[in-house]
């Protein structure tokens, strides 16, 4: 009869547990977290491999590789959490370069006494939407920083993905006669942020439109349509997205305040909080900027799209040596639509 | 959005449109005042200009809390949160003036100090419960429609002993401000007041007829929605061609000739006037502001800590105050847009949305351009 007794870790407590500096030291309890927490969820071959790193295959052509950051507070808003935000955000930002996204990593910082609970709801959002996007998790990081020196959780992840042939994207390729395109509703992700942080509640809930846009971008570039610019309008919103693209391009940009659609309870909240939806934050919408014969044609496969149901031609992209981004109001008249200046801050009286 | 879209209708504000183009007199320059920051971003917001015959010109008025507090009494903020260690509560867009030695109070903050942005005096007195330990002062700015909520948080201050609170009073006063525009020597270009809004639901329209019967101003009460803002330049134009000065209401469902009694009792029951009170833009101008009466002394920052009001003058370079008095426009300062920017405002009138500086910069500044 042996004497080796088999060996046996006694399972992470999800329940009650919290993270402790020992999930970030390197030994066991870091090994065991990984294991049952991280490899658990998002279960591919290539973590599997159990290196310090992930092997994967070349491919031909050029690769597009973006980065992310997300610190987002409260970390759970209705529609996500801060862990499919993370996938989602990555996965677009590789997408609208015209990419199909590959890979993802992902590094964590894990605040001391974050509630293991917590993580796991985190880590299993993410694995979903890799595993809805079709692009896993690779590689990843895990880091415990002493309380206080965080805010829960940090989530940073990077994504590869592989150019498309024949595509040519950039922010600086708008064209004076080009259309300007918005794959829907603005202001939702922030709003719901905001709303859920200021403790606002209307009788539709606001709901974050965090979701990932690369079927709805592969569709657009199977349609063959001559884009020239695509972008996600995340933080500082359309606004801000728009006068980035215009001084790239050293163009100006003529906007129909009526075509740029914003839902109601994101219009009352806004109203309430003094702020202005075309400053807020989005996570599944994207602008792109294409040939002027072209439009009605993309505006079409965006709305056979499920994310693009609501796309609309919001504006024209003009000759402007000022770069001026302009809008004609509801009203009849005009105004420029600024950068925005600082953080957007609500009014007094 | 229900009560909000009837009164941002475009094809309604054709309508009133095409009836100020008729009616105002070709020959006549119509120089219309609205005073508030709220009317001066409605107009830079949605456009309005645009929708106005040349001959009808909006200069905007000193309405705008931020645009109005002169560098000393931000100094006196930043001092309460570098020298004294208190957590600054205030709202919005004040973080954002400019101060003395190139801070702001949200400058002071990166330094440092605890300064916090609040939406309410509500979560100032939370804040001042959750950190017993600690002085909370509340920096109370904005005229008359700010005041009450400043008032009910000194009295449930006072009725709760919350002793490690106070406020420094910023307080200012409508009336007094269109007095001191009026009140200058030679009169000034300005033919008609747009009057304000949420201000008079809490003061009523009785405190503007001296500006009717004494200066001969037509005054016209409108609501902040772009359809008020038309409505009232519209019935402004209908009075000045028919030569009287008179106040009239456009914002009825929200504004009565009394006001809101309550909160004026409210008000009085805890402030009271200061002798003088130096305005950026305007100087020192009497009894225009407010300071809390002898008996809530202890909920007075300045006393409590001592924080004297020291003046500073105004950048050289900045024309806030010819602009604030409607003498000069924004595009008319020499540093507008290039030195002073919403980013590196110089001025106070570049820091809110409603001052006149940022306004036109932010939403207008293709006119020029043209």
């Amino acid at each position: 009869m042996s004497t080796i007794k088999p060996n046996y870790t006694r399972p992470l407590d999800i329940k009650n547990g919290r993270v402790d500096m020992s999930h970030g030291s390197g030994g066991r309890a870091m090994a065991q977290l990984i294991s049952e927490l991280f490899a658990a969820a998002f279960d591919n071959e290539y973590l599997a491999q159990g290196n310090d790193g992930a092997t994967l295959p070349v491919t031909n052509g050029r690769l597009v590789m973006a980065t992310d950051s997300h610190v987002v507070s409260p970390l759970f808003f209705a529609g996500g959490d801060i862990g499919c935000l993370s996938v989602h955000g990555t996965i677009n930002d590789v997408a609208v370069m015209g990419a199909k996204p590959l890979y993802l990593s992902a590094g964590f910082i894990l605040e001391e006494g974050f509630p293991l609970a917590d993580l796991k709801r985190i880590v299993e959002s993410m694995a979903q939407a890799s595993r809805e996007a079709g692009v896993p998790v690779v590689t990843g990081d895990t880091k415990v920083v002493e309380q206080g020196k965080g805010d829960g959780v940090f989530i940073t992840t990077t994504g590869v993905g592989v150019m498309r042939e024949g595509i040519d994207l950039s922010g600086d390729l708008a064209q004076p006669g080009d259309k300007i395109l918005l794959s829907g509703s603005i202001g939702d992700h922030g709003m719901a942020i905001l709303s859920q942080r200021e403790g606002l509640s209307f009788s539709a809930p606001i709901v974050s439109d965090t979701a990932a846009l690369h079927g709805l971008i592969a569709a657009m570039l199977d349609s063959g349509a001559r884009l020239r610019v695509l972008r996600d309008p995340t933080r500082g919103g359309l606004a801000t997205t728009l006068n980035e693209i215009a001084k790239q391009s050293g163009v100006g940009m003529m906007l129909q305040e009526s075509a740029i659609a914003v839902n109601q309870p994101v219009e009352a909240a806004c109203e309430f909080l003094g702020l202005d939806p075309l400053y807020v934050a989005n996570e599944g919408k994207l602008i792109a900027i294409c040939a002027p014969e072209d439009a009605q044609c993309l505006l079409q496969v965006m709305r056979a799209h499920p994310l693009g149901k609501e796309a609309s031609i919001i504006g024209e992209v003009l000759e402007d040596a000022h770069g001026f981004v302009q809008m004609t109001t509801k009203l009849g008249g005009r105004r420029v639509v600024d950068w925005l200046a600082g953080e957007q801050l609500p009014r007094i009286c | 959005m229900k009560y909000v879209d009837e009164f941002r209708d475009g094809e309604l504000a054709k309508n009133i449109a095409a009836n100020i183009a008729r009616e105002a007199v070709p020959e006549k320059i119509y120089r219309l005042m609205e005073f508030c920051g709220g009317h001066t971003h409605a107009i830079s917001r949605y456009g309005l200009v645009d929708l106005l015959p040349d001959n009808v010109r909006m200069i905007h008025g000193p309405g705008c809390p931020v645009c109005v507090l002169p560098i000393g009494r931000v100094d006196q903020a930043i001092r309460l949160a570098r020298e004294h260690g208190v957590i600054l509560c205030t709202y919005a867009d004040t973080v954002r003036v400019p101060a003395s030695d190139n801070l702001s109070l949200m400058r002071a903050k990166a330094k440092g100090a605890d300064v916090r942005m609040i939406y309410s005096t509500q979560d100032a007195l939370k804040i001042a419960r959750d950190n017993p330990e600690r002085e909370v002062v509340f920096l109370a700015i904005g005229f008359e429609t700010t005041t009450p909520p400043t008032a009910v948080a000194v009295k449930q201050a006072e009725a709760s002993g919350l002793n490690n609170f106070s406020i420094l009073c910023d307080h200012v006063l409508t009336p007094a401000a269109m007095h001191a525009i009026l009140a200058v020597e030679g009169g000034v270009a300005l033919d008609g007041f747009v009057g304000p809004a949420h201000v008079s639901t809490v003061i009523g329209s009785k405190p503007y007829e001296p500006f009717a019967d004494d200066y001969r101003k037509p005054v016209v009460i409108a609501g902040f929605e772009p359809l008020d803002v038309m409505q009232a330049i519209l019935m402004l134009v209908r009075q000045i061609n028919e030569g009287r000065a008179a106040v009239e209401n456009e914002f009825t469902r929200a504004v009565t000739r009394e006001g809101n009694l309550k909160a004026q009792e409210l008000v009085a029951e805890v402030f009271e006037l200061r002798e003088v009170f130096e305005w950026r833009g305007l100087g020192s101008v009497p009894h225009s502001a407010l300071k809390l009466r002898p008996r809530f002394a202890a909920f007075d920052a300045e006393l409590k800590f001592k924080v004297d009001y020291i003046a500073v003058p105004d950048n050289k370079a900045c024309e806030c105050a010819a602009i604030l008095r409607g003498q000069k426009r924004p595009q008319e300062c020499k540093i507008f847009g290039t030195v002073c920017t919403p980013e590196n405002p110089v001025g106070s009138c570049m820091v809110s949305s409603e001052g006149a500086c940022a306004a036109h910069y932010s939403y207008g500044r293709f006119r020029e351009a043209a």
